[in-house]
């Protein structure tokens, strides 16, 4: 059985449920002939690569729909072999180079230039051109991105790209000029109660309005976080109501309890334990931005306004710290010892100007 | 499904009747329309160089004595350096000398040392080709001058190395061959190639000429722009006429795909190509910000707004509300900065102390964002310091 999220997902740009002003927009550029290079960018669970998935259905018909996956190996200068796997259909191609790291220039020229220098055989097919859909654009690194210049400008007749990227920070300037820009934003938290509303109804499960709600809050407008937290409700309880408890996902649970302890308690014994809880989410592999992030705000809603930014401030400290260093734990850690430095003055009355 | 297959036979029909001739004309019809109006509306004679007054003024000077030194061209991005140097190279060799004499490097391609060794040593080296079946016409439209250019684009990315190894081979092949060197920041070209250069300062482009320029181009596109739309586009380009440009040129995609649309369906049918472009929308103020990506400023009003001291307590609670919004609805933490940069900065109602302070946490948040640190947190902590410093008078 298939998750609710990948069951309802819509498969026409008509389906979408929000933004059909967006919706239009991609239709339009479908149907215009000429279809430039893309750059969508949104948050996780706004529903960007579902978007795409529908544009694409629109471009070339329902060929996009039977996918195959492929395993190809590539040799690095350093006759490293590298392992990458490819999602295609007759039309497009779907890669995701943060895979492979810092060879993911490697691939792009590669793949990219074998894709733009084969024209479409298949005479029936509705565009000359193929798509390259490339995921988690903004983890590629420079090189890539600077490889990725040239040959946007070299093979445009026979490729067209979609990046897809959660912010455009990381997207040097020359792609972000080349590239026609679409934000896609979380849904509202009413577009999401009209989404679990249409999933009930799907299902045949009760509705309940205010439970409804209170998922949509709880999720932080992400779609499909809420569906998975809609369907694991009902997987859960016999009879759903308005005050079904939102069980939070397990890691959350986790670092909610080590929140708690670090506010019980300041002590280097404490530090030691929360230090076994972070290496445990750790090796569960719960980015480590992720578990600071959550952490952050767990321990801000419990701490005085005064402390508030204070707080924010090292968190942002230790974030970055975490993409520059290579030990992620060292920052982790540092991040709970300042913590319980600044709460522990402030509770003194020694000011917290540390 | 059955009007496609109509199509398609239609299509077959008519390439059967009709000779090779029109579909090659089709294509290249074709090719025209894809073109990227920088490419396409680039500018033909140094004339044509839009509000580089100063430095087109030398060189058609240059142009009639057919004398020219080695040049360096810096300045910003899109002021027109690139359009310069090839405008100025069609009007001194015109299209038939063109391939032979000019060699356009760009540094991003191959910039490594060996090929300053090889390619451009070779080409510098090599004796000039005469002409050959240039009638007097040619030569009275165009001088003709007994050297080559060697163009090297974006010259500031090439390394130190690949720089030096040019020192010598700009001298030794003087007789022959002038160099001309464009690029971003003066200060990357090291000093011995920059003094044998004469150098030309490309300054950014003022609102007046890049204002001209995009109305021409609207106006060639047949696009209808609502008021204030070409403002719009110098403040989102800053300066950077390709940026405008190309945001343009996006736009008039959005608006227009539905005339496109209109003429491929009616393709065979000229009667009805005529009332296509009625339907088509103008181009709005809006669409072009959010082409840019510009933040509205109404959201920048919340959030400025909330960042003002209250009465008592942080500000954090509104901060955060305006933040998580603001990060939800997918705006680029970058974009942000930059506008609340200009919005803070420029305001004359915080004291320069103040401003001071503020212009520090900016500086580490944009280091902090290009090293891609979490831009929720980032914003966060940068708002919030704000808030801070503005309460703390």
């Amino acid at each position: 059985m298939a998750l609710l999220v990948d069951k309802l997902r819509p498969r026409t740009l008509d389906s979408l449920s929000y933004h059909p002003e967006l919706s239009d927009r991609l239709r339009s550029l479908a149907q215009s002939g000429d279809f430039p290079h893309l750059l969508v960018y949104g948050p996780s669970g706004a529903g960007k690569k579902t978007r795409i998935i529908a544009t694409l259905k629109e471009l070339y018909g329902p060929g996009v729909e039977k996918i195959k996956i492929d395993a190809r190996v590539f040799q690095t200068t350093s006759n490293r072999k590298l392992e990458f796997n490819i999602v295609s259909s007759v039309y497009h191609l779907e890669i995701t180079p943060a895979d492979v790291g810092n060879y993911d220039r490697v691939v792009i020229q590669e793949l990219l230039k074998e894709v733009a220098q084969t024209q479409q055989v298949d005479l029936s097919a509705k565009q000359r051109f193929k798509v390259v859909v490339i995921n988690e654009a903004d983890h590629l690194t420079r090189d890539a991105q600077a490889a990725l210049r040239r040959t946007m400008e070299k093979y445009s007749p026979n490729l067209r790209l979609i990046l897809l990227a959660n912010s455009t920070s990381n997207i040097i300037a020359p792609i972000r000029s080349r590239t026609l820009l679409v934000r896609v934003a979380a849904p509202s938290e009413n577009d999401i109660c009209s989404a679990l509303r249409i999933a009930a109804k799907k299902e045949g499960w009760t509705e309940v309005d205010g439970l409804n709600k209170r998922i949509a809050k709880e999720s932080g407008r992400n779609l499909r976080r809420a569906l998975l937290m809609f369907e694991s409700i009902y997987a859960q309880n016999e009879k759903v109501t308005e005050k079904t408890l939102i069980p939070p996902p397990d890691w959350e649970a986790v670092i909610q309890v080590t929140a708690d302890d670090i506010l019980a308690d300041r002590s280097p014994a404490r530090l030691l334990e929360v230090r076994t809880r972070l290496y445990d989410l750790l090796t569960h592999c719960i980015p480590p931005s992720t578990i600071l992030k959550t952490l952050t705000f767990k321990l801000v809603a419990r701490v005085d306004d005064a402390l508030k930014p204070d707080v924010i401030k090292w968190s942002a400290f230790y974030e970055h710290r975490i993409k520059l260093g290579s030990k992620v734990i060292f920052h982790l850690e540092a991040f709970v010892a300042k913590f319980m430095r600044i709460y522990e003055s402030y509770l003194m009355g020694m000011g917290i100007d540390l | 499904m059955a009007s496609t297959f109509f199509n398609n036979k239609a299509r077959a029909a008519a390439a059967a009747s009709s000779s090779s001739k029109p579909k090659v004309g089709e294509a290249k019809e074709d090719n025209v329309r894809q073109q990227p109006w920088v490419e396409k509306y680039r500018p033909k004679t140094l004339d044509d160089v839009a509000a580089q007054d100063h430095t087109t003024k030398v060189l058609q000077r240059t142009l009639q004595a057919s004398n020219l030194p080695h040049m360096l061209f810096y300045g910003p991005p899109g002021t027109g350096k690139t359009s310069t140097i090839l405008a100025l190279a069609k009007s001194l060799f015109g299209p038939a000398l063109y391939r032979s004499r000019i060699l356009e490097l760009n540094a991003s391609d191959e910039r490594g040392i060996g090929i300053v060794r090889d390619k451009v040593k070779n080409f510098a080296r090599a004796q000039l080709s005469q002409p050959t079946g240039l009638d007097a016409a040619y030569r009275a439209q165009y001088p003709c001058p007994p050297f080559k250019i060697i163009i090297l684009d974006e010259a500031d990315s090439m390394t130190q190395d690949a720089q030096s190894a040019l020192r010598r081979t700009m001298e030794q092949y003087s007789r022959i061959t002038r160099f001309c060197l464009v690029c971003n920041y003066v200060t990357r070209i090291i000093e011995p190639l920059a003094s044998r250069c004469s150098k030309f300062r490309f300054k950014s482009l003022d609102n007046s000429a890049a204002g001209s320029r995009l109305e021409n181009i609207a106006l060639a596109e047949n696009l209808t722009l609502e008021d204030g739309v070409v403002p719009t586009l110098i403040k989102c380009g800053d300066g950077d006429l390709r940026r405008a440009i190309t945001y343009l040129q996006s736009a008039a995609r959005l608006v227009g795909a539905t005339k496109a649309d209109a003429k491929q369906a009616n393709g065979y049918d000229d009667d009805e190509m005529t009332d296509a472009g009625s339907a088509s929308g103008t181009i709005t103020v809006r669409s072009i910000e959010e082409i840019a990506g510009v933040i509205p400023e109404d959201i920048l009003d919340n959030l400025v707004q909330a960042m003002q001291p209250k009465g008592s307590g942080s500000a954090y609670d509104a901060v955060s509300k305006v933040v998580t919004g603001l990060v939800a609805d997918g705006w680029s933490a970058t974009q942000l900065v930059s506008q609340l940069y200009r919005r803070v900065v420029f305001t004359e109602a915080i004291p320069d102390i103040q401003k001071n302070r503020i212009v520090m946490a900016f500086s580490e948040m944009d280091k902090r964002l290009v090293d891609g640190a979490d831009e929720h947190l980032s914003v966060l902590d940068l708002t919030l310091r704000i808030a801070g410093i503005m309460r703390s008078g």
